[in-house]
């Protein structure tokens, strides 16, 4: 795919906007008409051209824009961004995990070459030539983790593995589904994810720890995850929430089309070699109502999956406020045809 | 959950590019990709699992990796050779040769460093030194201080004795069995700092020795780190059901029931092959006799359940067992 | 004890004496002085002769337990003014304790949780830590917001005590930063508030 980075908004004017090719690579997360929270996890191998799934990195067309609002993010609350001390090796790990990845699958875009322990990266997109020593903090302008995700889409955490548990123990985290990594960090598997509902009964983070813990080197995997947002924002944030959790109440059904969008969470997670740490990436893809429906089969699928879910879920996910009021918008789309199996267009 | 996602692990073709007698009855091998390029990078206290054809069997042993993730252009293991065991120690000390070809997994880590130690005290008995080679190569790499304490029967014995003097100086202090040499344990426990951390590799008695110790020293459980890999045990011959897959295989006297699964082209997931990792873990539908536990890794609950079996080293005294598989 | 489904609230499992330990270096506040002559009078004698004993009355104020604690005949006993300088005089023992000390915690959560943090930033893993919840139930919370903390919060819903908002007491508990997260309750309507209850007692 030949990729032309946009310049558009995530805050204030919200210019963001898919492409009518990137409407169609969206990852709709439903492959049936309903919703059931399970592990989901299948092996991160290629997907097909052109898909999101086709590079183990995938960069698109938000590439810049996106990388401008985590600026600003960070520029405002630098503890978006935080790493324990000991996990510093990990952080390394990471460098190399992404350098290598988005320099092999976008070669016109980014450079890395590598001399022993000395580097060059070069970033076109972002206009970056940077050379330093692998494993010397001193030798780059940020933090190792903070340095390359600042050139990433996508949030990281990276876990540490120990006492039979797995550990939050560092991250960035400036596009988040409303968690803040400033109170998670440090967190173990089950605590951070001990405000999602449901789940824990149905014993779906007990399978998930036990496969994890086993992660192996060179065999990453991947979920979907998903939720709603208000206006294509990605930094909803619980820190912020006193000044975007308005915006729920902005929706009529006039401006649903535009305003509402199904916000989907690439989740990644990779054994990283030197820590024996485990990096874990949740890329946030967004999609606006208007766009979703220009898909037939999405435009069915979407109010019947809103229907059924569980009123738990629609309290934690915080769509009580418009739920039914997008139900209803969605439905004039829904002709009752029935739905192809799996979450890709016909 | 797809089981495919957690079958073997990912092999590697390589070739044996140099074989070193380092003692009496130590070799160490060198690995070389057969493809070119490098090695995957590891983390100290990692192990990989090499796989070679023994006549008509296939054997996979698990072995620490040795040396510094500085040098990846090839993988280094240390093997002893051991004459009661079921061959693989053997056929690669007296039929592997420079040239050869095996194949390795992927390295796999269930002895990793503790990254938030302020110091680490690390205590090897005979071969249980190779985790600890690779971990003072880390340990030196990112400037945190250690002590080696490495105890081995005889000054034949003593792998890497010298070397580590030589590379690590006073950090490093040896004991040798013959001539009544101990590692003064208690005195080693009384006056570590706050965020100290113990690893301890050898033999199985000796790892007890020095966990209880550590116990009895007044040392936190999550300060006391261990690593034994079982050999899978002998003992008669039997008979397994996969229920699933509707096949029955024979477990031989000196085979493991993994072993004898995969020779049947049934692939179960495995990672460390010695009792500790818990990804063989199977259901056991029946069983007409009792089932002989020898990992380390089922809680005592779950052993006297008599409904999970970890297949890498464990059996049953009996003929016939029916696994979920 | 605390009885509770939240996943990430720490389990406070008792103070449990560790027969094997050198030393004893117990942090107490209030009512956790309880839990301490609970542990340690059944013990053996030499139990009381390795424990270093800090304490402040804190929440348990008017009353006093430093004179019953006294008479367990502890290695040393401190009674300290506050917890904070309880907190600082833990950091100072733990600056050159030695492996083989075991660290035990008893008093009110927000008490624990602060004592907790001194004992993580000395490399020390929580799960070697024995804790045990005694006193009121009130909970320590950092608004996720400004980042501050308001202290001893029984209601349902609170003013955070540096920037203002109207903070709603979730179940969600950090062991690094000791306390619960207060998120803004009247953030999609401001000042459309429930009524606030008293439910941490």
């Amino acid at each position: 795919m030949n990729l032309v980075f946009k310049k558009e908004t995530f805050r204030d004017d919200f210019t963001f906007k898919n492409s009518p090719e990137h409407v169609r690579r969206f990852p709709f997360p439903f492959h049936e008409d309903k919703y059931m929270y399970t592990v989901n996890i299948e092996p991160h191998t290629p997907g097909p051209v052109n898909s999101v799934f086709e590079f183990p990195i995938d960069v698109d067309e938000h590439y810049v824009s996106e990388m401008e609002d985590r600026a600003l993010v960070l520029k405002d609350d630098p503890l978006r961004c935080q790493a324990l001390p000991h996990m510093q090796l990990a952080e390394w790990d990471l460098v190399e995990l992404l350098m290598v990845s988005m320099s092999e699958h976008y070669p016109e875009h980014f450079t890395l070459t590598r001399d022993g322990d000395k580097w060059h990266w070069i970033n076109r997109p972002l206009g970056i030539d940077q050379q330093f020593t692998f494993g010397d903090t001193a030798t780059l302008p940020y933090p190792p983790m903070e340095y390359i995700t600042r050139q990433c889409q996508g949030d990281f955490c990276l876990i540490d593995q120990r006492d039979g548990n797995l550990w939050m123990d560092a991250g960035i985290v400036t596009t988040q589904a409303d968690w803040s990594l400033d109170f998670d960090i440090g967190m173990n598997f089950m605590e951070w994810h001990g405000p999602v509902p449901l789940a824990h009964e149905a014993g779906v983070f007990d399978r998930a720890l036990k496969f994890l813990m086993n992660l192996q080197l060179g065999k990453p995997v991947r979920r979907l995850n998903w939720t709603m947002s208000i206006n294509p924002r990605l930094d909803t944030s619980p820190e912020n929430f006193h000044k975007w959790g308005s915006d729920r109440m902005t929706v009529t059904p006039e401006n649903i089309g535009e305003k509402v969008h199904l916000r989907v969470e690439l989740q990644g997670l990779w054994r990283l070699p030197r820590s024996n740490a485990i990096v874990f990436s949740i890329r946030c893809y967004l999609i606006s109502m208007n766009e979703l429906v220009s898909v037939p089969k999405w435009a069915r699928r979407m109010p019947r999956v809103l229907k059924n879910l569980p009123p738990e879920l629609i309290d934690y996910k915080g769509l009580s406020r418009y739920r039914q009021m997008t139900i209803d918008w969605l439905s004039r789309f829904d002709d009752g045809a029935p739905t192809s199996p799996g979450g890709q267009p016909d | 959950m797809s089981m495919n996602l957690m079958s073997g692990s990912t092999e590697i073709p390589v070739r044996v590019a140099d074989i070193v007698q380092v003692s009496e009855r130590v070799k160490r091998f060198r690995f070389e990709p057969v493809a070119g390029g490098s090695m995957p990078v590891f983390s100290a206290g990692a192990h990989v699992v090499v796989s070679m054809n023994i006549g008509s069997r296939r054997a996979r042993n698990p072995y620490s990796l040795m040396g510094s993730v500085t040098d990846l252009s090839a993988y280094e293991i240390s093997v002893l050779k051991t004459v009661d065991s079921r061959g693989g120690s053997v056929f690669l000390h007296d039929s592997v040769k420079i040239g050869d070809q095996l194949t390795v997994s992927t390295p796999v880590n269930l002895f990793p460093v503790e990254q938030r130690g302020r110091k680490f005290i690390l205590i090897a008995g005979g071969i249980g030194i190779t985790p600890m080679i690779a971990m003072a190569e880390q340990l030196t790499a990112q400037k945190l201080p250690f002590e080696l304490h490495y105890a081995y029967r005889n000054d034949q014995a003593g792998a890497y004795a010298d070397t580590l003097k030589a590379r690590y100086g006073h950090l490093v202090h040896l004991y040798i069995d013959s001539r009544d040499e101990r590692i003064p344990l208690d005195a080693l426990l009384k006056n570590q700092p706050l965020g100290t951390h113990l690893y301890v590799c050898g033999p199985g008695g000796m790892i007890n020795w020095v966990l209880e110790s550590g116990r009895k020293a007044g040392w936190p459980e999550e300060n006391l780190h261990s690593e034994r890999f079982l050999a899978p045990p002998s003992g008669k011959p039997f008979s397994v059901v996969l229920e699933r897959s509707k096949k029955t295989v024979t477990v031989g006297e000196h085979e493991s029931i993994l072993e004898a699964i995969e020779a049947s082209g049934v692939e179960p997931p495995y990672l460390c092959r010695g009792g500790a990792c818990g990804q063989c873990l199977t259901c056991v539908v029946s069983c007409d006799g009792t089932l002989e536990h020898n990992d380390h890794y089922l809680a005592p609950e779950e052993r006297d359940g008599n409904q999970k079996i970890m297949i890498c080293v464990s059996r049953i005294k009996g003929s016939n067992l029916v696994l979920d598989l | 004890m605390l009885v509770s489904g939240i996943k990430s609230r720490p389990v406070y499992t008792g103070l449990i004496l560790d027969p094997h330990a050198e030393h004893h270096l117990i942090a107490v506040e209030g009512e956790g002085a309880l839990a301490v002559l609970d542990m340690l009078s059944p013990a053996p004698r030499d139990a009381a002769e390795k424990a270093t004993i800090l304490y402040t009355k804190a929440g348990s104020a008017p009353v006093d337990h430093e004179g019953a604690l006294a008479k367990l005949h502890p290695y040393r006993l401190q009674p300290l003014p506050t917890i904070q300088t309880l907190l600082i005089r833990l950091q100072g023992f733990l600056t050159t304790a030695k492996m083989g000390t075991r660290i035990y915690i008893a008093g009110t959560e927000g008490f624990i949780g602060q004592a907790m943090q001194v004992a993580l930033n000395n490399a020390i893993d929580f799960h070697s830590v024995r804790t045990e919840h005694r006193g009121s139930l009130a909970r320590r919370i950092q608004c996720v917001h400004c980042k501050g903390f308001t202290e001893n919060v029984t209601m349902s819903h609170v003013p955070c005590a540096h920037c203002g908002l109207n903070l709603l007491v979730r179940d969600h508990y950090s062991r690094r930063l000791g306390a619960f997260q207060g998120v803004c309750i009247d953030a999609e309507v401001p000042g459309e508030l429930p009524p606030a209850e008293e439910i941490f007692p």
